[in-house]
């Protein structure tokens, strides 16, 4: 079938190829809508949009997977999005105008997680040895490549360098293991000797003079509020039992060929510092010259970065200078004053124009047409009187006193079979659920119909005119609906239904008027017109 | 804030602060008089002082242009002669909202204009909730707080955002506010006061009867009222009023920012002072249209 190809063509297709064909764009549209719709009878919704005035949405193939998505998740966003746009009362566009915040939320959690290195040191690795021709097979992945690289910065540094220019890949990978053998051998005058001999070999032999760089500007860039002071409890290196077994010996630091020793403590740090800065380089690592290249740019670009960040020099002197004061020796001080800002309050609580409540005018009882004297005068008196003769006796009478309670007890026990005994119960939920639901789903797609409706006042364009019929004719059709399900409530619950029936009648006939008033107004102005509108 | 009581001495100890109106106008014109009214209110008063030895009540008046504390029945100074017919306790309570009439009177400024004569509800209310916040700084026990409104004159809707401000910060210090609306119509304000914080709103049908009608509903503290049923109201009317003009409207707008509502487009909100966009270019930049239904 032609939209499973669709499909197909979206998945595999990248996203700007799909924009640049913006005819596709309506195809993807009806696509949508017919894959979720599942219904084929729709050809006018397709149609309908070609409206000339409102611009072809492009929207990107995550957008409408984003949509696909969630209209799957939500039961109930679908079938409004089903009864609207399918039926062609709203376009795509307009629906999800209103929900952006939805779709940025599913968007934000689709977002990938960048892997970084492995914590296991794969840069160690141990030769596959071959005991009848004595040769030793070191395999080397392009991960295994950038890590070396990434932890040692000299290596790579010689790598660029004297590869291919000096030296063969291959050579280069061989005198980097028997450096590495070398080391594993701890025989640090070994090592010497053999450096004395091979320049290239004493790069890889020597301590890494980049690293080494590197550590001593951290050292400067460290915070002098930190107290780093060290004394004898501190020094463990000379504690006996000290030292690390590694590879069958133990590995006990000596004073003799510094240069040339590099221990397990170092490997290690190295190691965690370069995961923990995370994964660096982004491409496909397919041979050794662009792994080295990307690392490369990317350190330019990060070194580049730090020389141009001079704010981060001036806030450690900030806080130097901040915490060098000592905070006893000085005078205490309150907290800031927030500075006073009274705004004038007679606008906001009183108002010259104090309207009347039309309706609440009417219906006082006995207008008190006493002045305002009188009625004070009036007030004291009373209070006097009841000082003097004391409380009415009896306060009550009985009879007054006893059909007060039958009325609270009968309208208690009422409104408890009828509503719940919670305040907050609500009629909502003593109806069956189907009827519950159906007066749900109408009403939000009431509150969705007159969202659209309100906002396209004022007309100002024939888009908005033709929005405005479409919506009017969907709302027109909703009232043969409610009465379907005032007349299928069972006998106790009929009056409840009634009255949510009625506030959302309400609400219908309001944008109704809206709308003949609208009208008239139009006509009449057209009148004068003969084209209708501007 | 201490939103919830913490301790209490028992459970069923209530702190009940009554905000009873005085309004002058509304009483020369009511079917009840204040004589009868006031007979009823001071016996239910003693009774709830009766059903618990710790029960504690205050008594704000509301007047037409102040208000005030006149009864504290913990408060130390009270004055302990009584006359012949009445004892120590409302012959004093008496005493002080005579007092405060004359008071009231004194700071008329002139004469109320319109049919509508409202008393300030919103300044009873705020300083029933100051004093519940105080007790509840107190210590770490003291009992439930409510509050019951006797209240009969019309909303005035100069108050509403006043009011307002006062229920939500009833709502978050859990203090249901109970309302008795002893006037002709339905007082929309005291509707959704017990609505938002949880309390009983009642229109007695039968004025004479008033005392039965507080005792059987409003006397019973908070605790209890979990064991009981108690009348519920119908509908509530949610309608609003205007900030500029204080008119009760129900279609009008709305700020996107600060939630104020306007009966009439605004260049500029007058609370939180964001600009409006034009009505014509934008939609979205419009403080859009509401519609708010009224009661079913």
């Amino acid at each position: 079938m032609w939209s499973l190809d669709l499909l197909k063509v979206i998945k595999t297709r990248k996203r700007d190829q799909i924009n640049r064909h913006g005819s596709t764009s309506p195809m993807i549209k009806d696509f949508v809508g017919k894959a979720i719709g599942r219904s084929g009878d729709t050809p006018a919704a397709a149609s309908g949009k070609t409206d000339a005035s409102f611009p072809e949405e492009q929207i990107s193939t995550a957008e409408l997977e984003l949509r696909i998505k969630l209209l799957r998740e939500n039961s109930e966003l679908q079938k409004l999005h089903k009864q609207l746009v399918i039926g062609g009362i709203l376009t795509e566009a307009e629906f999800w105008a209103t929900r952006k915040k939805l779709l940025d939320r599913e968007s934000n959690r689709k977002s990938k997680q960048r892997v970084g290195f492995k914590s296991a040191m794969i840069s160690d690795i141990k030769p596959a040895t071959d005991g009848r021709t004595n040769k030793v097979t070191f395999s080397l992945t392009p991960e295994v490549i950038l890590q070396i690289f990434a932890e040692k910065p000299a290596v790579h540094a010689a790598f660029l360098s004297y590869v291919p220019s000096k030296m063969t890949e291959k050579d280069f990978w061989t005198k980097y293991f028997k450096a590495e053998y070398l080391h594993s051998t701890k025989n640090a005058v070994a090592a010497a000797a053999e450096a004395a001999e091979d320049e290239e070999l004493a790069i890889f032999l020597r301590n890494d003079d980049i690293l080494a760089k590197e550590a001593r500007q951290k050292i400067r860039r460290v915070d002098p509020t930190v107290n780093i002071e060290a004394d004898q409890g501190d020094d463990y290196t000379h504690l006996p039992d000290h030292g690390i077994f590694r590879d069958g010996g133990k590995d006990i630091t000596e004073l003799q060929h510094e240069l040339y020793r590099r221990t397990l403590a170092h490997d290690l740090n190295r190691h965690a510092a370069v995961v923990l800065e995370g994964r660096t380089v982004e491409v496909e690592l397919e041979d050794t010259r662009t792994v080295a290249e990307a690392l490369a740019k990317f350190k330019r670009v990060e070194s580049a970065n730090e020389d141009s960040d001079g704010n981060a020099n001036q806030g450690r002197l900030e806080r130097i200078s901040r915490i060098t004061e000592i905070e006893d020796l000085q005078a205490p001080h309150g907290p800031p004053l927030a500075p006073l800002c009274i705004k004038d309050p007679r606008d906001y609580f009183d108002s010259q124009q104090v309207n009347a409540i039309k309706a609440s005018a009417v219906a006082e009882g006995k207008k008190s047409n006493l002045s305002s004297r009188e009625a004070y005068g009036s007030l004291r008196d009373s209070i006097s009187q009841t000082k003097q003769m004391g409380l009415h006796n009896p306060v009550v009478k009985t009879k007054d006193a006893l059909q007060v309670f039958n009325a609270l007890s009968h309208d208690i026990s009422r409104t408890k079979y009828d509503v719940g005994k919670n305040p907050q119960d609500s009629v909502l939920d003593k109806l069956p659920s189907t009827t519950k639901e159906q007066l749900l789903h109408h009403w939000t797609s009431i509150q969705e119909l007159l969202r659209h409706f309100w906002s396209s006042y004022p007309i100002t364009s024939s888009y908005l005119y033709a929005k405005v019929n479409r919506l009017k004719d969907a709302m027109s059709q909703i009232y043969p609906q409610l009465e379907e399900i005032k007349k299928s409530v069972p006998a106790n619950h009929k009056q409840h239904v009634s009255v949510l029936v009625r506030q959302m009648h309400q609400a219908l006939d309001a944008a109704f008027q809206h709308y003949d008033a609208d009208l008239q107004k139009r006509s009449a102005k057209s009148s004068e017109r003969p084209n209708g509108f501007a | 804030m201490a939103s919830a009581p913490s301790k209490l001495y028992a459970d069923d100890v209530s702190l009940l602060v009554v905000l009873l109106d005085t309004n002058p106008f509304f009483w020369s014109a009511s079917s009840l008089p204040f004589s009868k009214f006031i007979s009823h209110v001071i016996s239910f008063l003693n009774s709830i002082l009766l059903l618990n030895q710790l029960n504690q009540i205050v008594v704000i008046a509301t007047g037409h242009n102040c208000c005030d504390y006149v009864y504290d029945s913990s408060s130390l100074a009270n004055r302990s002669s009584g006359t012949g017919k009445l004892p120590a306790p409302s012959a004093d309570l008496l005493e002080k909202l005579e007092e405060f009439v004359i008071r009231d009177e004194k700071l008329l400024k002139r004469e109320p204009e319109g049919p509508i004569v409202s008393s300030l509800l919103s300044g009873s209310l705020s300083m029933a909730l100051c004093y519940i916040q105080r007790v509840f700084r107190s210590g770490p026990l003291h009992p439930h707080p409510r509050i019951l409104c006797l209240h009969g004159s019309q909303d005035g809707p100069e108050q509403y955002v006043a009011i307002m401000n006062a229920i939500f910060s009833a709502q978050r210090s859990m203090v249901p506010i109970d309302s008795c609306f002893i006037g002709a119509q339905n007082s929309a304000f005291l509707q959704q006061a017990s609505y938002i914080t949880g309390g009983v709103y009642l229109k007695p049908q039968l004025l004479d009867g008033t005392f039965q009608y507080l005792s059987t509903v409003f006397a019973t503290d908070l605790h209890s009222r979990g064991f009981l049923q108690l009348p519920k109201s119908v509908g509530v009317d949610f309608r609003a009023s205007c900030f500029c003009h204080k008119k009760t409207i129900d279609m009008g707008y709305i700020c996107s920012v600060c939630l104020s509502i306007f009966c009439k487009h605004h260049k500029k909100c007058s609370t939180c002072g964001s600009v409006f966009g034009q009505p014509q270019s934008d939609a979205a930049s419009e403080p859009s249209k509401k519609r708010k239904t009224g009661d079913a």
